[in-house]
């Protein structure tokens, strides 16, 4: 080896003198490539960051600039104090934070119920896209497939003041069930897409080999494939989770008082000119938390859940 | 619903098909007879009850609903009737229908009748705030729209912002490369590229758009100041306002792309590249000839995504601007919200949202049409 890195050397030696900036080009593109990647890290962070920091500063501090705390700014928990979940107040009774717990309750149960529904519905429906050969007149797999795809298209304005309409005569406005039907509508193509990939990707002949044994559709479906699929659908989960938390849309048009979510009363606060910057920063830093803990923690799973969908 | 076929779609067919068939063949003649009566009998009792609820709605018959609930159940019922009377007549069979109704009823009920409730709102002067209730006007709603020059706005600046998806690719095609790069802490890039997806655009709009921008002390406005803009002021002019409400949105929706492009890029065949680099060609050449048009399916898929999304912008818009300054940064969806919130106008503010599905569907489907030749030629 050795020997042959020598003779290399001999031979070709004017290929090693023209190594030398061959080399430096490489580490300037080195460095470049680090230098990029922070700066793209830095816009991507910053209003992050800004929006923590402020809700620990007091006027003063926002208004002259200060960015770093305990560095040129002193820590308060004023904001997180005027939502009462400031440590000082987390035990004494608040009504902003009642206000602001229930909306978070809302978010929570609007999401978690619309992203469940979609996926025990989307995947049953996935599964038989997958597997079976549909015939309903003239309406083939592919033409099921597309119908339900091609919701993803569809503007919820169309949808919205009809359904405002709509769900007045069925009392079915400023309720968490309303809210999560649409949002169930909302998320269900992304379900149906990234479910139908992640079934097709799973062999066929471990059901086969149940159904060969007595096991009916049904139980070949519930005990072989689903644990199987188990990883697409946490990732389809937790895509549609993120999609209805931030659902803003729908939610200030159907909803008033009982059934509101985060993102409403957020658009509320910052649209009153009277509140504190740092109340809303609290109030922001609050509502974006559990997403960026699922943005941090459970990344892989919605890389994961846009990358199968879109495969194709 | 016709019968259908129990073939599986893989090579094995001939394996296990016969004995799924077999299974199917074991319907009873009375199983027929029970699943058509019950499919029967659920349609009658969804058809009778929406019949006796429209009449008490018209004021024939004196039963005071006190809104439309029972119906709305004689349906849910009515698909419990199809659901079960498909397993009683085809088996089999019609347990692989199961899997795909709930589904289908669902969309149906929440898509079709909607839209077709909305089209004959459209075609009203329906106002919430009118006392003397609504009327069809015709087509004086499509008229108004014609004439309406806050529609246009809108629509020209939706095609200003569907645009600049174009930059938006390509701003993260280079983050995709970057990120493909051999480099240490890939893990950690990743997740800061992805958390401005994770957040609410509302959160954003206040976050970026009314604090960072913040005219007097926002740290974005005294950078700008610092890089010599004398008075920055992000939503007074017109252009300017646009784009900054575009840069919101692409910093939001910049990290989806990536995602998409990263995972293409990753699963792009190794040896090529390394042949490409054996024969002396150069980073860019390799890029050029090899990389971007083995890309071509990916990139075509994150655009053509993306361009969806960004035909639904209203977010940002509505809690930024509303739409400000003079329509500048309206999109058709803002524009409509205001119009049903600032003036209850159902019927005017559906027209326009109507008018503007046909022409997402017309759009979108150039757009796929376009997509596929050119990569056809390409390929």
């Amino acid at each position: 080896m050795t020997s042959e890195v020598a003779a290399h050397a001999v031979v070709e030696e004017p290929e090693e003198t023209r190594a030398a900036p061959r080399q430096a080009g490489r580490v300037a593109g080195r460095i470049a490539i680090y230098a990029l990647l922070l700066v793209w890290t830095f816009i991507a962070l910053f209003p992050i960051y800004w929006t923590l920091s402020t809700s620990l500063k007091l006027g003063r501090d926002v208004t002259q600039g200060h960015l770093i705390p305990w560095v040129d700014f002193a820590p308060a928990w004023k904001g997180w104090q005027s939502l009462g979940l400031s440590p000082d107040t987390i035990f004494e009774t608040s009504n902003v934070r009642d206000e602001f717990l229930k909306k978070f309750i809302n978010s929570v149960i609007c999401s978690v119920g619309a992203s469940a529904f979609a996926i025990v519905i989307g995947s049953l429906a996935a599964y038989g896209l997958s597997r079976f050969d549909y015939k309903f007149g003239p309406w083939r797999n592919r033409d099921i497939s597309f119908f339900f795809v091609s919701q993803l298209i569809l503007p919820p304005v169309v949808l919205a003041l009809p359904f405002l309409v709509l769900y007045k005569e069925l009392a079915l406005l400023d309720t968490r069930i309303g809210l999560i039907l649409v949002y169930t509508l909302m998320v269900l193509p992304i379900v149906i897409w990234v479910m139908r990939d992640q079934f097709d990707t799973i062999p066929p002949e471990m059901e086969q080999a149940a159904l060969v044994d007595g096991c009916s559709i049904w139980g070949a479906f519930v005990r072989i494939v689903l644990p199987m699929a188990l990883p697409g659908m946490v990732a389809a989960f937790i895509l549609s989770l993120v999609l209805c938390w931030n659902e803003y849309f729908f939610a200030s048009l159907l909803t008033g008082f009982d059934a509101q979510t985060l993102p409403v009363m957020v658009a509320s606060q910052t649209g009153s000119s009277g509140i504190n910057w740092w109340t809303i920063a609290a109030l922001a830093t609050a509502a974006i938390a559990p997403l960026l803990l699922i943005g941090i923690f459970l990344e892989r799973y919605i890389v994961m859940g846009l990358t199968v969908g879109a495969g194709k | 619903m016709a019968r259908r076929e129990l073939n599986r779609r893989d090579g094995h067919r001939a394996v296990s098909s016969g004995r799924i068939e077999a299974a199917h063949g074991d319907v009873l003649p009375g199983q027929v007879s029970a699943g058509n009566w019950i499919f029967r009998l659920g349609s009658a009792f969804f058809v009778a009850v929406a019949a006796l609820q429209i009449c008490s709605a018209s004021g024939v018959v004196p039963i005071g609903f006190g809104n439309w609930q029972p119906t709305m159940f004689a349906f849910l019922l009515w698909g419990v009737a199809l659901g079960v009377s498909q397993v009683l007549k085809y088996g089999d069979g019609g347990k692989q229908t199961l899997f795909v109704l709930p589904a289908l009823l669902f969309t149906a009920a929440m898509v079709i009748f909607p839209t077709i409730f909305g089209l004959y709102i459209a075609f009203t002067d329906w106002n919430l705030n009118a006392q003397s209730g609504h009327h069809i006007n015709g087509l004086d709603n499509l008229r108004t729209l014609w004439g309406d020059s806050y529609f246009w706005n809108a629509l020209a600046n939706m095609v200003f912002y569907v645009l600049t998806v174009l930059v938006q690719y390509v701003i993260a095609f280079g983050l995709a490369l970057l990120l493909n790069a051999d480099i240490r802490g890939r893990k950690f890039f990743r997740v800061a590229f992805l958390l401005p997806f994770m957040l609410s655009p509302v959160a954003v709009s206040w976050m970026i758009g009314k604090s960072l921008m913040e005219n007097r002390f926002g740290p974005l406005a005294n950078f700008a100041r610092w890089l010599g803009w004398e008075n920055p002021a992000f939503f007074t002019d017109p252009w300017i306002a646009r784009t900054t409400i575009i840069a919101m949105d692409a910093w939001v929706w910049i990290p989806f792309m990536v995602i998409l492009l990263l995972a293409g890029l990753q699963a792009l065949p190794q040896d090529v590249k390394e042949a490409a680099k054996v024969d002396g060609a150069s980073t860019w050449q390799t890029f050029w000839e090899i990389t971007f048009p083995l890309m071509l399916p990916v990139s075509v898929t994150a655009i053509v995504l993306r361009t969806i999304f960004e035909l639904k912008l209203a977010d940002i818009v509505i809690n930024v601007t509303a739409g400000g300054p003079g329509g500048a940064t309206d999109t058709i969806s803002s524009f409509v919200y205001r119009e049903y919130r600032d003036r209850s106008n159902v019927g005017y503010a559906t027209m326009i949202a109507e008018v503007y599905l046909v022409l997402v569907i017309i759009f979108i489907m150039l757009l796929l049409k376009v997509a596929n030749r050119y990569m056809q030629k390409m390929t």
